[in-house]
């Protein structure tokens, strides 16, 4: 068999066990499980850096640029004024604080819901009803964004449907609506985890061991379930907690004049970019801060 | 390893930050250039155009609007459009280069203009321009010592508008709109932009006196203060700041806003089966916009450039886009051509003691444009710096 004939196609990674010696690319990455692995690396690294690190050095190297005042020319050099202006200004940390405080609210109130709803789901639904409760969890992600997001703004409009119970536009219909949006993302997880503990296949459910020993449905509930709702919440916070941090389009529509750090972002960019980069260091150091200290429950591994 | 990678950043973020110190650019002179000596000759083939919302209809939108269509036909330049959502969005797709010509407000034109990006126009090659109102020619949005950049296209001020069953006796004065008493609180709506400062300013230089101002964009450090001291008092009578028309004019219409800051096509808008929606222009004059036509520097579509110029300023087309966007038309022989004839008496086209006290939008700069010399300004970044704190505030 001569080397002409054989397919273009040969170069993609190939089984351990390709014969060694049949194809020399094959046997190649055989004898050498590093240069294998780098082969299977190097695409996804690559997107993540072109895609993703690129643009976030980008990001953070135009906070250090200025830009001429009236032009709203970019001028290359280096200042740190803007950055330090974000950093020291109380109107922009205000802000910040405001809208890690939505964020918060919105991942407490969603863990508030989706326990017990997932606890459902898990552990009481029958069978066949189950795929059907996730499936309905699962449609107001069907429709879009801006749609709902219209639906709560004529909802809790002060003259609206709810009439005298809508809390009007303001931070508290912002985090229901938030609320709202980001929920199927909190009981997903959580239902995953205690869907694991409690059916694993083959081994029976722990729950009706628990219950076999003796233990009471709470002391059940409690050592069974309640070890995995932790990592579970946090995995869910993840979601619930960055998307309520970035968002800026459900805090307009349905937040009054309030304004979250994604607003600031849009009121700026057009005219002083260098400012909008500033600003948008603020989210991003308290993403980072947050993802830390959740990789320590061990809910990295849930995602 | 991502989320390293994030931390690492933002550390090293912070770490910037502690040094270094910035400084921003200044005015400076307008840059050196020629006007096109002419003559416009035949069309190069194509134009790109940038505008706002309903000034370049091609019939995509609604049918019966459609005044590119004819241009191609007539010119050989087949047009392409890009349409933004504010000045500012403008500015910065304009500094990309692939546009011809832009429809700029005054707060974008001197902008473009000193950011060396469009050129002086030959009027005298837009033979529609004589018939332009006398009153929007070589004004300091659309020229620059006395040469012109570019060709008035449309008018609008932007009235106080209010909730007819709310206001059982139409409102004289802005007041509601900014003192603490207002029995409006709540139920207000101003527009969300920086160059609303100047809407403060307008208030301010009727009922203080004191503070000598004479022109809304030309604001020292003090006035500024006084303006923004203005907006924040206001703010906790807000109920919505607004940039959709169509939700102003629903909310207006519904009573859930009682007054607000905005135009009279958003009242048209909300008065469409029932008149809910009343329009005026308070004693103390308001902001208003007129809008330029500019054509970029060094464009190679030159001809077409000028071609387009005289095709939306003519009689017929100027009326069509006047009334297709509810503003005043520039040319004094459209109102004879629009199909509501009563359209040039509402937008108040040709009366000019109505424009007297409407102070179009304007890019303040350092140096003041009322003329001053002793003081400096307020430039525009720092109004959207001052708009961008007032807001987080």
């Amino acid at each position: 068999m001569a080397a002409d004939t054989r397919p273009a196609t040969i170069t993609a990674p190939v089984p351990a066990a390709a014969p060694a010696g049949k194809h020399p690319v094959a046997a190649l990455l055989h004898r050498r499980p590093g240069l294998r692995l780098a082969g299977l690396l190097s695409p996804a690294l690559a997107w993540l850096g072109l895609f993703y690190l690129v643009p976030m050095v980008f990001l953070l190297a135009t906070a250090f640029f200025d830009t001429d005042s009236f032009t709203g020319r970019i001028t290359y050099t280096f200042s740190a004024s803007n950055v330090v202006d974000v950093l020291t200004d109380p109107a922009y940390l205000l802000t910040a604080a405001r809208t890690v405080g939505v964020a918060v609210a919105v991942t407490l109130l969603c863990v508030v819901l989706a326990v017990p709803l997932a606890a459902f789901m898990a552990l009481v639904a029958k069978g066949r009803s189950r795929p059907v409760l996730v499936a309905l969890v699962l449609t107001p992600l069907w429709a879009s964004y801006l749609v709902k997001v219209y639906a709560w703004r004529i909802l809790l409009a002060p003259e609206g449907p709810l009439g005298g119970l809508s809390p009007g536009y303001g931070w508290v219909a912002a985090v229901i609506t938030l609320t709202y949006l980001w929920l199927p993302y909190m009981v997903l997880p959580i239902y995953a985890g205690i869907d694991s503990q409690t059916r694993s296949e083959g081994r029976g459910s722990f729950l009706e061991a628990a219950a076999d020993l003796g233990a009471r449905p709470w002391t059940a509930f409690r050592t069974v379930v309640a070890p995995v709702l932790a990592p579970a919440i946090a995995a869910g916070s993840v979601f619930t907690f960055s998307l309520s941090l970035g968002d800026y389009i459900t805090v307009q529509l349905v937040g009054g004049t309030n304004q979250m750090l994604g607003n600031v972002v849009y009121a700026n960019f057009s005219t002083d970019l260098p400012f909008a980069a500033a600003v948008a260091l603020l989210p991003l150091i308290v993403m980072a801060a947050y993802l830390l200290t959740i990789r320590r429950t061990g809910a990295m591994a849930r995602l | 390893m991502r989320c390293r990678a994030i931390a690492v950043l933002g550390v090293l973020g912070l770490a910037l930050a502690a040094c270094g110190s910035g400084s921003s650019g200044s005015t400076g002179a307008p840059p050196q250039a020629s006007a096109y000596a002419g003559p416009v000759g035949a069309g190069e083939g194509k134009l790109s155009v940038l505008a706002w919302p309903g000034y370049a209809e091609d019939g995509s939108t609604d049918k019966t609007a459609d005044w590119v269509t004819p241009f191609e036909r007539a010119t050989g330049c087949q047009v392409s459009v890009k349409t933004f959502a504010t000045s500012a969005e403008a500015v910065q797709l304009f500094a990309g280069g692939e546009y011809d010509v832009v429809s700029a407000s005054g707060d974008a034109s001197l902008r473009l203009v000193y950011g060396d990006r469009v050129q002086p126009v030959n009027t005298a090659l837009v033979p529609n321009y004589a018939d332009i109102f006398p009153d929007l020619k070589d004004k300091p949005w659309n020229s620059v010592n006395r040469v012109a950049y570019g060709i008035p296209h449309g008018r609008g001020a932007n009235l106080l508008l209010y909730n007819l069953a709310a206001n059982p006796t139409p409102p004289t004065s802005w007041a509601n709109m900014w003192e603490a008493s207002s029995p409006a609180k709540g139920k207000i709506s101003p527009y969300d932009d920086a160059i609303y400062i100047a809407d403060a300013a307008i208030y301010l230089m009727a009922h203080q006196p004191g503070l000598k101002i004479t022109n809304p964009y030309a604001l020292d450090q003090a006035q500024f203060d006084a303006a923004i001291k203005l907006l924040r008092q206001q703010k906790p009578l807000v109920s919505e700041y607004w940039a959709d028309v169509v939700k102003q004019s629903q909310g207006l219409a519904s009573g859930a806003l009682t007054q607000g800051q905005g135009w009279q096509v958003t009242a048209n808008l909300a008065n469409t089966d029932a008149t809910k929606v009343g329009t005026t222009k308070p004693s103390e004059g308001a902001t208003g916009w007129s809008d330029t036509w500019m054509i970029k520097k060094n464009t190679p579509n030159i001809n077409c450039s000028y071609l387009w110029l005289n095709h939306v300023v003519s009689p017929q087309v100027n009326a069509q886009i006047a009334e297709f966007f509810g503003e005043a038309p520039s040319n004094a022989k459209s109102c004879a051509l629009t199909k509501d004839k009563n359209f040039c008496t509402q937008f108040h086209a040709s009366e000019t003691d109505f424009w007297r006290n409407v102070y179009y939008w304007t890019t303040p700069t350092e140096t003041c444009l009322d003329g001053r010399t002793d003081t400096r300004c307020v430039a525009y970044d720092d109004w959207v710096k001052a708009w961008s704190q007032l807001r987080s505030s």
